[in-house]
């Protein structure tokens, strides 16, 4: 699904180099975890991914179904079936967010020359999906993400990757700002979409997430590379012992 | 003293080709307006009051050449909707094209008609003159002197439909005096529409007086001709409990000084007044707005939204003076721009003046660029670039057009956006 090869990025204004070669490989229907401490490079990873400015991919490549990511625009990954879930969603006044989801439906069906959902089909569908993550119609009324709490954002986040149906979900702490309960029903939307055509990469900082979301490997990252992989295990020794040990053994 | 001469000179030319009409009701308003606007002289670009618009291609003696546009991709705005249509083809009025001006509870009748017309002998140039003070407006004086025609509206009751004026722009010389008289009666109420460049350079006046109770809806839209140069004043006075509601949509024109002169004469009244400006390349559009409040609990709202780019330059003058005894007082003033690149300016000026202890007034003004996380999270979504700037603009404006109560009018202001963010897309 997502193979991604020796890549190397810097930050484009300045000399700073954050990713030093990750190679990463994960298979359809496949969950993937990556851990690791503060600015080990787990967010600049999702932002390069999903095409974000503000970086240079200076070697290395990545692709999705074989074709090659980083060529591509924003909303043409998206049309490819990329779908990045915000660490902080952002706030869009004056823009509806039954406005936004409809438009972002649409546009990637028509990328992909599917016909438009109509009015009264979205409608359904929408409403259907946003009932089981417990968003109700005056969050769909209300300007995107504006004056919503943090765990309303991260609902909101799973309820467009549930419109948009992506091949290939990336969580970036989307447990952060998270009460238990609202943990638990982020991870029940995330797990509804868990299929054999469908991988996840979640990024977290905590175990606590991975004990919704069970992942089928766990990466450590530091430094700019993926230095260990695991299957959960690796998460609960993280948790138990900090990243200290495990950085002072691969070191 | 040099520098008054020179504008009584300016005036002297301009007006020596102008006829002064010595007869009829509007007359002697006509004789004391020449006579103030004498005193004053026309303005120039020396003036504080147009420190950020230059006047001089409004007061020059003749209109710069300015090309007409001709539809031809989209239907004219309020098509679809009910109303009473009365056309000007550059400022002459059109009976032909026009509808019969026949509507319950509505007079009509026009500036340049015979007989007397006592409401309006009340109404032309009162207003315009007490808005005069504190600052002046020479170019409202000499619509008021030498205006060719006008609408003189009276309502008595609830309007059936909006009456609309379409000003045609056909002639690329054409110079063109509008001057309108509306008066709402008390508990009335009226819906105006207007569209339309008008002319090569245009200068209108619209004095509306809302009696008590009244509610007065106004809803503009200046064409989509790009070289017409335009002034237009607006003078309003409200009774109590009265109601003042006006939008403009202004897309394109080489140069539109648009003011709006509001004062609270009655307690409880609200006069909201915005405006939506889009410019692309040679456009200088400036809103100037002027709201005194004297008397108590009134609410008023200026909300001014401009979105620039390839060097268009937006201006804005705003202020709210609140009188001493004008209590409980809500004022708000919001202007901001938005520039899709970095050869645009936006020249704000807003002024709050407050001789009321007890009075909630705000303003802010701000001017950025399109939000780039905002566009990467639409992006990210599926949404093409520019589709997501659109959506972003559109957004951006839509405080402005809040401010139109009717939803259909609203809806077809908000199909005019984003028309002309699609042909100006990219560019």
């Amino acid at each position: 699904m997502l193979e991604i090869n020796n890549l190397h990025v810097k930050l484009e204004e300045e000399d700073k180099v954050i990713l030093k070669g990750v190679t990463l490989s994960i298979k359809p229907g496949s969950v993937h975890a990556i851990m690791g401490p503060n600015g080990s490079g787990k967010s600049t990873l999702s932002y390069v991914l999903s095409g974000k400015g503000g970086y240079e991919v200076t070697e290395g490549s990545a692709s999705l179904e074989g074709a090659e990511l980083l060529e591509m625009e924003p909303e043409e990954r998206a049309a490819a079936g990329l779908f990045l879930a915000f660490q902080y969603p952002v706030e869009i006044p004056g823009v509806g967010n039954m406005t936004f989801l409809r438009t972002a439906v649409n546009a990637q069906r028509k990328a992909r020359g599917e016909d438009e959902l109509s009015a009264g089909d979205f409608l359904k569908i929408v409403r259907t999906k946003a009932k089981a993550l417990k968003i109700d119609a005056d969050m769909m009324k209300r300007p995107v993400n504006v004056g919503f709490s943090g765990g309303e954002k991260k609902r909101n986040e799973i309820l467009q990757m549930a419109m948009l149906e992506p091949k290939m979900c990336i969580l970036d702490e989307t447990d952060s700002g998270l009460d238990v309960d609202a943990m638990k029903l982020v991870s029940e939307g995330v797990n509804a979409l868990r299929d054999a055509g469908r991988s996840f990469l979640v990024i977290t900082h905590y175990q606590r997430l991975l004990d919704h979301i069970k992942p089928d490997f766990v990466h450590i990252m530091a430094d700019g590379r993926i230095v260990k992989t695991g299957g959960p295990e690796l998460a609960l020794e993280v948790e138990k012992n900090g990243y200290a040990d495990l950085l002072a053994e691969v070191v | 003293m040099a520098q008054l001469q020179a504008k009584q000179d300016a005036l002297a030319l301009r007006i020596a080709g102008l006829d002064l009409p010595r007869a009829g009701w509007s007359a002697p308003a006509r004789a004391d307006a020449l006579t103030r606007l004498s005193a004053m002289g026309l303005p120039s670009k020396r003036d504080e009051y147009w420190r950020y618009t230059d006047p001089t291609s409004l007061t020059a003696v003749a209109p710069t050449v300015a090309a007409p546009f001709a539809y031809s991709d989209e239907k004219m705005v309020f098509t679809d909707i009910d109303r009473l249509r009365l056309v000007f083809v550059d400022g002459v009025f059109d009976a032909d094209a026009s509808d019969d001006p026949v509507l319950a509870g509505v007079e009509i009748t026009r500036l340049s008609a015979s007989g007397d017309l006592h409401w309006a002998r009340d109404l032309y140039g009162v207003l315009e003159t007490r808005g005069q003070t504190p600052v002046q407006r020479p170019l409202a004086a000499m619509n008021t002197a030498f205006a060719t025609d006008g609408v003189m509206i009276r309502a008595t009751g609830k309007a059936a439909k909006p009456v609309y004026l379409v000003y045609l722009h056909k002639s690329n010389t054409s110079d063109v005096i509008l001057h309108h008289c509306i008066k709402i009666e008390a508990g009335a109420e009226l819906t105006i529409l207007e569209n339309g460049p008008a002319a090569a350079r245009l200068n209108k006046v619209m004095e509306v007086e809302v009696a008590e109770g009244g509610k007065f809806h106004h809803i503009r839209t200046q064409g989509r001709d790009h070289e017409r140069r335009a002034v237009t004043h607006i003078f309003a006075r409200l009774a109590a409990n009265a109601l003042f509601k006006s939008f403009t949509l202004t897309a394109n024109g080489h140069l539109t000084r648009n003011e709006a002169i509001i004062e609270f004469a009655g307690d409880d009244a609200v006069a909201h007044v915005a405006g939506a400006a889009v410019g692309d390349g040679a456009f200088h559009h400036d809103d100037t707005v002027f709201v005194t409040h004297d008397a108590e609990r009134c609410e008023s709202r200026q909300v001014f939204k401009k979105v620039l780019k390839n060097g268009a330059i937006g201006v804005f003058q705003g202020k709210i003076l609140v009188k001493a005894g004008a209590q409980k007082t809500d004022g708000y003033q919001i202007s901001q721009a938005l520039m899709l690149d970095g050869d645009s300016q936006f020249l704000a000026k807003p002024e709050l003046e407050i001789y009321a202890d007890d009075v909630v007034c705000s303003h802010g003004s701000t001017s950025g660029a399109i939000d780039e996380a905002a566009l990467f999270y639409l992006q990210s979504r599926g949404v093409p670039k520019r589709a997501a700037q659109s959506l972003l603009v559109l957004a951006f404006l839509a405080e402005a057009i809040a401010e139109i109560e009717d939803t259909s009018l609203a809806d077809d202001i908000r199909i005019r956006m984003e028309n002309w963010l699609t042909r100006h897309e990219g560019k």
